[in-house]
C-alpha cells in the first residue's frame, strides 16, 4: 500500500474491488529485472552469459553460414574457394554424400520404396502423437500395421525385388532401429513391469531376471551376442538376418529400461485406485488398461522419453559390428582421398541429425505432460 | 440426549427422513464365525452379522478396531480366512467370477474418495456401466447424468475430480458406485476426510439413499446420521462385535464397559 496514489484509498468491508497489479510487476522491462538482474549474483552470471556468447557465436556463425562454401567437387577446391583455408565449412561435401547418408547403400533403382516408406512413417506418426486428429481410430489401425507395410517395402519380395539388409545404411537404418526400438519397447516394457509386481512368484521372478540381466549386460556386449552368438541356439543351417537379429536385442535392452520406469511409475500410483477400481467390478486387465497404466504412463513420461532418446542415440553402436548408420557412413566418407579431412563438418551433420531428433521427442514429451495434466 | 453427539454435525442438522424407513425380509449379507488375521494380528474375531435387505447398520469404535476390515471383507477387498460370507446369495470365496459378479452388486465409498483424477467427473461415474455392464456409452451417460443430479452436482460433470472440493467429490463418488446399480452400499468413513462444512451435503446425500430403501452398512462417528437413519448401531473393539443396538437404546443404555467409555469419549470429544 506504500506505491501510488491507491493509499490513500479505503473500502468498506466486504466492498474491495479486485486492483490491476502494480506496473513494475509485469511487462518485458519487469521480466528482465526480475530475471536477469534481480541481484549482484544474477547480475554477473548474466554478464558472464553475455561474454560467452559473444565470444563463442560470431566465429561459429562465420564458419558454419558466412565464409561456408557449397559447391565443389573436392576439398581441395573448396578450401581453395575460401580467403583463408579451412577458414569456413565445407557443406559441399555433405552434399556429394547426402544421399549415402540417408539411403546407406540400397539399390539406386529401388530408392522410390524407401522414399515412399518415408512418407508412410510421417503418416503413420501423426495420428499416435496427435489424439485430436480427425479420423484418428483409422489412424491408428494404419499406424499399427506401419511396421509391417514398410518392412514389406523395404525388403522387398512379394513382387518386389528383393533387397539384403546388409545394403541398408544411414538415416534408413537408424530410423528402422530407433523407430522399431521405441515402438515394440514400451509395450513389452509395460508388460515386464506388470509382470515383476504380478502376485504369481514364477511370473514375477522371470521378470525381474529377465530385467536385471539385461540391465546389467552392456548394449555393446548384447549386440556382439546378437552378431555372433544367437546362431548358436538355434537349429544349424537357420539364417537369421542380423538386422533382425539387432532388432530383437535392441529392442529387449530399451523394453528392461521402460520396464523399471513404468514401475516407477505405477508404485505413485495410491493403493485407493487399483482398489476403488477393484470395487466396481473391473477385471485386472480392465483396470489397468483403463485406470492404473493411463496414470502410471503419465507420471512415466519423462522417464519413457529419456529411455527412447538413450535408445535412439545407441543406435550408433551398430557401427562396431560393422552396420553403417549416419556415424558410420560419415567416418567411412572420411576415408575417401577426394574429401578426406573434413572430419568437422561430417560430424557437426551428424551430431545435428541426431539433435534435431531428439529435441523434437523431447519437445513432444514436455508437450504431451501439459496437455494430460488434469488436476490441481 | 445432547444436541451435538459428536464433533461433526448435530443430529438436527441432518435433513431427517421424510419417508418411512422399511426393512425387507431377505438377507442381504450373511457373515457367519468370520475370522481374519493379518499375518500373525487377528484382526476379525468371530463375526456373526447378518444383514437383511433394507437394512442401515452403523459400526463404530475406537481407531484399528477392524471396522475398514469388516466391511472391506464384504466386496473381497480384504480376504477372510475362516468363516462365511454370503453377500446377495453368492458365497465369496477364491472364485474370481464371484468376486467379480459381488462387486458389481456392491457400491463402496472410500474415506479419501479415490475417485479417478485422469478422468471427468461424467467418466468416472460412467466408467463401470460401459466396462462391467456393457452398456452403451450415451446410456451410460444418461445414468451418470441422473445420480449426479440426485448428488446435486450435475453441472460439474465435465470437471475433473482434482477441480473439485472434497465434499463434491465425495459425492462424485457416490455417484459413481450409485451407476452401477447396486443392492447394497458401504461406507467406509465416508465423512472424515471432509472440512466440517462439507459434512452435511455428503450425509444428507446419504439419508436420500436411505430413503429409497438402500443396504447400507456405514462406518461413521456422526452419531447425529446414526440416529436418523440406521436400524442398527454396532460398537467394535480389538476386532469383536461387542454390542449391538437399536440407535435410541444405543446410545442412551449402553450395556457393556467398553461401549460406556467409546461413547463417553466421543460424546466429550
Ligand atoms: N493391510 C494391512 N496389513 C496389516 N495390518 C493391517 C492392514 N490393514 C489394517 N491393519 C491393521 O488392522 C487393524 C484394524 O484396521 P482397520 O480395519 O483399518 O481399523 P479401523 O477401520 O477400525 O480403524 C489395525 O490395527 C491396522 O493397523
Ligand atoms: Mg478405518
Amino acid at each position: 500500500m506504500s506505491e501510488g496514489n491507491t493509499a490513500a484509498q479505503s473500502y468498506a468491508p466486504g466492498t474491495h474491488p479486485d486492483l490491476p497489479a502494480p506496473i513494475r510487476t509485469t511487462g518485458p522491462v519487469a521480466w528482465v529485472r526480475m530475471n536477469l538482474f534481480s541481484s549482484p549474483l544474477n547480475v554477473a552470471l548474466t554478464l558472464v552469459a553475455i561474454g560467452l556468447l559473444w565470444w563463442v557465436m560470431p566465429p561459429l556463425f562465420e564458419w558454419i553460414v558466412l565464409d561456408s562454401v557449397w559447391t565443389a567437387e573436392s576439398r581441395k577446391e573448396c578450401w581453395d574457394k575460401m580467403e583463408v583455408p579451412e577458414g569456413g565449412a565445407c557443406w559441399a561435401f555433405i552434399k556429394d554424400r547426402l544421399r549415402l547418408f540417408v539411403y546407406g547403400f540400397y539399390p539406386q533403382a529401388s530408392r522410390w520404396r524407401v522414399n515412399l516408406s518415408f512418407v508412410l512413417l510421417a503418416m503413420a506418426v501423426v495420428p499416435v502423437l496427435y489424439d485430436k486428429m480427425p479420423g484418428r481410430k483409422f489412424g491408428l489401425w494404419y499406424a499399427v500395421a506401419f511396421p509391417f507395410i514398410a518392412g514389406w517395402l523395404l525388403v522387398g519380395g512379394l513382387g518386389l525385388t528383393p533387397v539384403d539388409t546388409d545394403q541398408f545404411g544411414g538415416i534408413l537404418l537408424t530410423l528402422i532401429i530407433g523407430v522399431t526400438g521405441i515402438s515394440f519397447s514400451l509395450p513389452i516394457g509395460i508388460l515386464l513391469a506388470l509382470g515383476r509386481r504380478s502376485k504369481m512368484p514364477v511370473m514375477r521372478i522371470l521378470c525381474v531376471m529377465f530385467i536385471e540381466f539385461i540391465r546389467g549386460v552392456p548394449l555393446i556386449a548384447l549386440l556382439f551376442i546378437a552378431s555372433s552368438m544367437l546362431n548358436f541356439f538355434l537349429p544349424p543351417g537357420t539364417v537369421f538376418d542380423l538386422l533382425i537379429r539387432v532388432l530383437i536385442m535392441v529392442t529387449l535392452f530399451a523394453a528392461a529400461y521402460i520396464a523399471e520406469v513404468v514401475r516407477g511409475g505405477l508404485q505413485g500410483i495410491p493403493i485407493g485406485q487399483f482398489e476403488a477400481a477393484d470395487s466396481l467390478g473391473l477385471t485386472y486387465v480392465k483396470a489397468q488398461m483403463l485406470i492404473i497404466l493411463p496414470q502410471a504412463l503419465k507420471i512415466s513420461i519423462p522417464g519413457i522419453v529419456n529411455t527412447f532418446i538413450g535408445l535412439y542415440k545407441d543406435t550408433t553402436l551398430v557401427l562396431i559390428i560393422g552396420m553403417l548408420d549416419p556415424l558410420g557412413i560419415g567416418r567411412a566418407s572420411l576415408a575417401d582421398a577426394v574429401w578426406a579431412g573434413l572430419s568437422r563438418e561430417v560430424y557437426l551433420f551428424v551430431a545435428l541429425f541426431f539433435f534435431v531428433c531428439c529435441f523434437s521427442m523431447s519437445r513432444y514429451s514436455l508437450y504431451l505432460e501439459r496437455k494430460l495434466h488434469t488436476g490441481h | 440426549m445432547p444436541a451435538s453427539m459428536s464433533d461433526g454435525i448435530s443430529e438436527d442438522e441432518i435433513r431427517q427422513p421424510t419417508k418411512e424407513l422399511t426393512v425387507g425380509e431377505d438377507v442381504a449379507i450373511e457373515m457367519v464365525a468370520v475370522h481374519k488375521w493379518f499375518g500373525e494380528f487377528h484382526v476379525l474375531k468371530d463375526i456373526n452379522l447378518t444383514v437383511n435387505t433394507g437394512e442401515r447398520i452403523v459400526i463404530c469404535g475406537p481407531s484399528g478396531s477392524g471396522k475398514s476390515t469388516l466391511i472391506r471383507c464384504i466386496n473381497r477387498l480384504e480376504e477372510h480366512q475362516k468363516g462365511k460370507i454370503v453377500v446377495d446369495g453368492i458365497e465369496l470365496t477364491n472364485d474370481l467370477k464371484n468376486v467379480e459378479l459381488v462387486r458389481s452388486e456392491v457400491g463402496i465409498v472410500f474415506q479419501s474418495f479415490n475417485l479417478f483424477p485422469h478422468l471427468t467427473v461424467l467418466e468416472n461415474c460412467s466408467l463401470a456401466p460401459i466396462w462391467v455392464r456393457r452398456m452403451r456409452k450415451t446410456e451410460a451417460e444418461e445414468i451418470a447424468m441422473k445420480y449426479l443430479e440426485r448428488v446435486k452436482i450435475p453441472e460439474q460433470a465435465a470437471k475433473y475430480p482434482g477441480q473439485l472440493s472434497g465434499g463434491q467429490q465425495q459425492r462424485v463418488a457416490i455417484a459413481r458406485s450409485l451407476c452401477m446399480n447396486p443392492r447394497i452400499m458401504l461406507f467406509d468413513e465416508p465423512t472424515s476426510a471432509l472440512d466440517p462444512e462439507m459434512i452435511k451435503e455428503v450425509l444428507d446425500v446419504m439419508v436420500e439413499l436411505a430413503e429409497s430403501g438402500m443396504t447400507m452398512l456405514v462406518v461413521t462417528h456422526e452419531m447425529g446420521f446414526a440416529t436418523a437413519v440406521a436400524n442398527r448401531v454396532i460398537f467394535m473393539d480389538f476386532g469383536e462385535i461387542i454390542e449391538q443396538n437399536e440407535p435410541h437404546a444405543f446410545f442412551n443404555n449402553p450395556q457393556h464397559d467398553r461401549t460406556k467409555l467409546f461413547l463417553s469419549q466421543i460424546l466429550h470429544h
